[in-house]
């Protein structure tokens, strides 16, 4: 999309602005890349809390007779071991194996399930279900009447109780957990969920009052934090992006998403998942840690002695690790501390193939 | 934005200060704020000659790569070193500890037809 298209806008617009976010254009929506800069961002996140503002990515509803059954087909998780108030994370997978997106699916009640799925696939993902969409079961797009913020970091879950209604409650979520909370007397569907590896919340709320929301976490300390310090922190968390480590064409299995695909239903896709999981997929998604501080682009190949073994999906630097970091699909064969090299438009950085989470919260 | 007076600026935001007929060159502090922490600095080996807007090297941020150029034809004299262990000296001191290489010009009048500070503060600001 070139920029003189009219971008798309959050409910937060005006405070990123007032903030001084440095705005650039991602999946159709004028987003904040970064406030302060992304070291100190994700250092923010990692030693105590931000925030970000999720509200580009859609928010589905799901009800009606035969949701659940629906659900079962439609996405590869067992949506069956949700409880009421339950979330997990899944994927829509496509008939040939590949993947449409990777999302989360809540139980909201017996009666109502939800779904957030990526920005980027807004469009794809809803004209996708529609596909699969059984009589009597309807789907309403409540992105637009909303907004999500995400709260990361070990304060992070603290500070979003101790603004709400239900502190103890709150407090006390499970992981992947959600509750209907007020925080900072703002209406907030709470998910204790995020895409940091850092424990926090995803917050969605009424679009009209999500800057009174975003303005009560700035004075409780939380720091704003932008696109680029999110994708630095997924990375170091070890999770996927679509698009780069997720695509139509790759099997989730690849991207060492296994344990995300049911293993008792079947499910759209289900048989050529099945399939790549019983006899392996040609490239497997490994963690590379580069010796260097420097950024590994998308698409630059990855060498074992001097063969090329494979290619980056992405790189970002890593405070936490003071070096550069990155996924890469690579020859199965490829076992982790094998020594490697990436290339840097021509000269080889050497690193290390390791496990793909750099990061976990001990 | 720092745009200090006494120096000489590009429109690709790289400065010159001249001292004799040896030019040091660096970004701007709008380039480093642009680009964002900056992770690895890519220069050029002392020797090297140099044609005027040709590409010396490049300096990468967290976000993007970015390729600087010769804003003077010369020779490479000498490299800041300290940018291979501390790149962040170009966030926090573009125009001191931040330079990026020292360049024997062949033509010192030729650094008068860069742009002075006011027409490359008056770029940063059209």
């Amino acid at each position: 999309m070139s920029l003189t298209e009219s971008l798309q806008t959050t409910p937060l617009d005006v405070a990123h602005r007032a903030l001084g976010g440095r705005m650039v254009e991602f999946a159709g929506y004028s987003m904040p890349v970064q406030y302060k800069g992304i070291i100190a961002e994700s250092r923010a996140v990692r030693e105590g809390a931000g925030m970000f503002d999720v509200s580009h990515m859609a928010r589905l509803k799901f009800t009606g007779e035969g949701t659940l059954a629906f659900l079962e087909h439609a996405t590869a998780n067992d949506v069956a071991k949700l409880g009421d108030h339950q979330g997990q994370y899944s994927l829509l997978p496509n008939a040939t194996g590949g993947t449409v997106d990777d999302i989360i699916v809540y139980r909201y009640s017996a009666d109502e399930y939800r779904m957030v799925v990526n920005a980027a696939n807004h469009a794809k993902d809803v004209a996708h279900i529609r596909t699969l969409l059984p009589a009597g079961v309807t789907m309403a797009d409540y992105t637009a009447e909303t907004a999500m913020v995400a709260v990361q970091g070990p304060k992070a879950a603290g500070i979003v109780a101790s603004l709400s209604d239900r502190s103890a409650e709150a407090e006390a979520l499970p992981f992947f957990g959600t509750i209907d909370l007020k925080v900072a007397g703002v209406e907030c569907y709470a998910a204790r969920s995020g895409y940091t590896g850092e424990d926090g919340f995803e917050l969605q709320c009424p679009a009209a009052e999500a800057g009174r929301l975003w303005q009560a976490l700035l004075d409780a300390g939380v720091e704003p934090c932008g696109l680029g310090s999110r994708d630095t922190l997924r990375v170091e968390a070890g999770l996927p992006l679509y698009g780069h480590e997720l695509t139509d064409d790759l099997s989730p299995i690849a991207a060492g998403l296994g344990w995300v695909v049911s293993k008792t239903k079947a499910f759209l896709g289900s048989e050529p998942i099945n399939a790549a999981r019983a006899g392996g997929t040609p490239t497997k998604l490994q963690g590379v840690r580069l010796e260097s501080k420097r950024v590994a682009q998308p698409g630059s190949k990855v060498s074992v002695d001097g063969r090329a073994v494979g290619e980056v999906s992405s790189g970002v630097y890593s405070p936490l690790l003071d070096c550069g970091v990155a996924f890469a699909f690579l020859d199965p064969g490829v076992k982790v501390e094998t020594p490697c090299t990436v290339d840097f438009r021509g000269k080889a950085e050497p690193g290390q193939v390791v496990g793909k989470r750099f990061f976990k919260r001990g | 934005m720092n745009v200090p007076a006494e120096l000489r600026y590009t429109k690709t935001h790289e400065w010159v200060r001249l001292e004799g007929d040896t030019v040091t060159i660096g970004i701007t502090d709008h380039a480093q704020s642009e680009l964002g922490d900056i992770v690895f600095v890519d220069l050029p080996t002392p020797g090297r000659s140099l044609g005027q807007d040709e590409s010396f090297g490049s300096v990468e941020s967290v976000k993007t790569v970015s390729d600087v150029y010769a804003p003077v034809a010369g020779e490479v004299v000498e490299v800041n070193e300290a940018l291979g262990g501390q790149s962040e000296l170009l966030n926090a001191a573009p125009y001191e500890a931040g330079w990026l290489i020292k360049v024997k010009v062949s033509d010192p009048a030729a650094v008068d037809s860069l742009l002075s500070a006011a027409d490359y503060q008056a770029l940063l600001d059209a």
